[in-house]
């Protein structure tokens, strides 16, 4: 597991995606730190709100490759006939996307810390934001690798995590407008609705736990998912 | 060491193998021989534990791939047709990694790793990135992860692909080397190669085994009629017309011209002619000037295996 970790984190610092995801985070959210910085704003935990929108652009390209790359360079091969599950394969790979998203979080922390030191006022809410927003990305994550997982082209994969993750993000809004069943299910896959509790800064138990058994489940879904390929058609 | 009984893998509609069963001794070297499409890849991915069969089991060290996988993959090193090979680490960083993955212990893993570059001729190779190796040395890498945890049992598709005749000599070499304590299934398409290494060859076809002995037995039991390359001096006509009068002999022609009123002639028999063949060329005057028997080589059995179909047993 943490050699599958290793191996991958290394592989993403070697090539140019983790700095160029971790620049464009950086970018996306100066763009919007700018405004409130001028406007004397001391509430960092409403941008909370829209990096875990900027996160629905950058999961995708960082988990793409995840498992379609191994797929497709049949290194696959080397992976599922090493005497290590395929469970702990998955979950190796999920550390590594994981790990680099938490490279790019602790570099935004530069912004919190810009405006504690000049307002002097640390809130346990924002700490607790982050927290969510840790989980956000775990989540976001774990539907990223099991797109990857999905399919051996990577453009392929990034688009159905990219769709996936837009839905999700709409999901409340959209199940407002439905209604019914269909607005029913909607609500439970609504991942900002839980999401929006901590940027509110409420600490909210329920909310952990969803987002932590949320990405649980769809680690395991991918491992699901990979079994049933090698039975089906090899 | 190996067994494989009843072995069946569908894919959809289509039959890549079809109830085959053979079985590997320890330290025996088995080729296994088929045309494209065979089902051999398909064999050894199943016996890896990369693929799941659709029926039938297979038993390495007496324990089941189905279910206790990883008893079985803790004992196969494995490389498959195309290397698995990381292409942004270099050589080291990459049999580091399988040395981890295999769970090799850690103190053991440099010597373990000096050893194996040292036997494929990679020592000088093991700082360069994956990426920039020629194709012969990409298949060297793959050829030492498979080597990496020293496993008991080890599966080779096609090791010598790619590479060029030096090289193909060196790594056949290496592998010879390995068989001593160890069990190899090797598959090939180049039929030399698997005579020169292998033990006992399996001839795959279709998805059923085809024929399974030794190279030198299946050359015999297919050499039923003797095939006969003589150089004769004398009249062409004469020789043919009176070779043709022996019985047994089934076909003769003059195929080159060997020198002055010299010609050489390829002859088929199905029965060993060779004495009656001296003395009546003897008795027209045309002296034999070589005569050699053109045994079957495996490639011709290959061949007659494979296109007839014939079942050699």
């Amino acid at each position: 597991m943490w050699t599958v970790a290793k191996r991958e984190i290394g592989s993403y610092f070697k090539s140019p995606i983790a700095y160029v995801l971790i620049g464009l985070f950086i970018l996306l959210i100066s763009i919007f730190f700018w405004p409130r910085l001028q406007g004397s704003r001391g509430d960092f935990i409403s941008i909370l709100g829209d990096m875990g929108f900027f996160l629905i652009f950058i999961v995708p390209i960082l988990t793409m490759k995840i498992l379609a790359e191994d797929r497709k360079n049949g290194t696959e091969v080397l992976l599922m006939t090493s005497p290590t599950s395929l469970f702990k394969i998955v979950l190796g790979k999920f550390i590594a996307a994981y790990t680099v998203f938490l490279v790019i979080t602790i570099i935004s922390l530069i912004y919190p810390i810009i405006i504690v030191i000049f307002s002097g006022a640390f809130t346990i809410q924002l700490a607790g934001g982050y927290l969510g927003f840790l989980l956000l990305g775990g989540a976001f994550i774990s539907i990223g690798v099991l797109a990857s997982a999905s399919t051996e082209n990577q453009i392929i994969a990034a688009i159905i995590s990219f769709v996936a993750l837009l839905v999700m993000w709409v999901a409340d809004t959209l199940s407002a407008s439905v209604g019914g069943v269909v607005g029913t299910v909607l609500t439970w896959i609504s991942l900002i609705s839980r999401y929006q509790v901590f940027t509110k800064g409420i600490l909210g138990f329920a909310e952990v736990i969803y987002l932590i058994s949320f990405t649980a489940i769809i680690l395991f879904l991918t491992v699901r998912l990979i079994e049933r390929r090698r039975w089906t058609q090899g | 060491m190996i067994e494989i009984i009843n072995l069946t893998k569908k894919y959809g509609q289509v039959v890549a193998v079809n109830n085959i069963s053979f079985s590997v001794q320890k330290g025996e070297i088995l080729g296994f021989l088929g045309p494209n499409g065979a089902g051999k890849s398909t064999t050894m991915n199943i016996i890896t534990g990369y693929l799941p069969s659709t029926a039938g089991t297979v038993k390495v060290d007496g324990f089941d791939i189905l279910t206790h996988p990883e008893e079985v993959k803790k004992r196969i090193g494995f490389l498959p047709e195309a290397p698995p090979l990381y292409r942004d680490m270099t050589v080291t960083e990459y049999l580091s990694f399988v040395s981890s993955l295999k769970k090799v212990p850690k103190n053991k893993q440099k010597g373990q790793m000096a050893d194996i570059m040292e036997l494929v001729g990679l020592t000088d190779h093991r700082r360069r990135l994956i990426d920039n190796l020629s194709k012969g040395y990409r298949q060297r890498v793959g050829l030492a992860q498979a080597l990496v945890g020293n496993p008991e049992v080890l599966i080779l598709d096609e090791p010598t692909v790619g590479l060029d005749p030096k090289q193909i000599i060196e790594i056949r070499r290496v592998i010879k080397a390995l068989a001593q304590e160890r069990t190899i299934i090797l598959s090939s398409h180049i039929l030399p190669e698997v005579s020169a290494i292998c033990e006992r060859v399996v001839i795959i076809n279709k998805g059923v085994i085809a024929a399974e002995d030794t190279p030198q037995r299946l050359s015999s039991d297919i050499n039923q009629f003797l095939k006969l390359t003589m150089i004769i001096k004398g009249d062409q006509n004469l020789i043919v017309n009176t070779a043709k009068s022996i019985d047994g002999v089934k076909y003769i022609e003059a195929s080159a011209k060997a020198g002055e009123n010299t010609y050489k002639y390829v002859m088929d028999a199905d029965k060993d002619v060779r004495d009656e063949m001296f003395f009546k060329m003897a008795g027209i005057n045309c002296p034999i000037l070589e005569s050699k028997p053109s045994t079957m080589t495996l490639e011709d059995i290959f061949i007659n295996v494979v296109t007839k179909g014939t079942e050699v047993n």
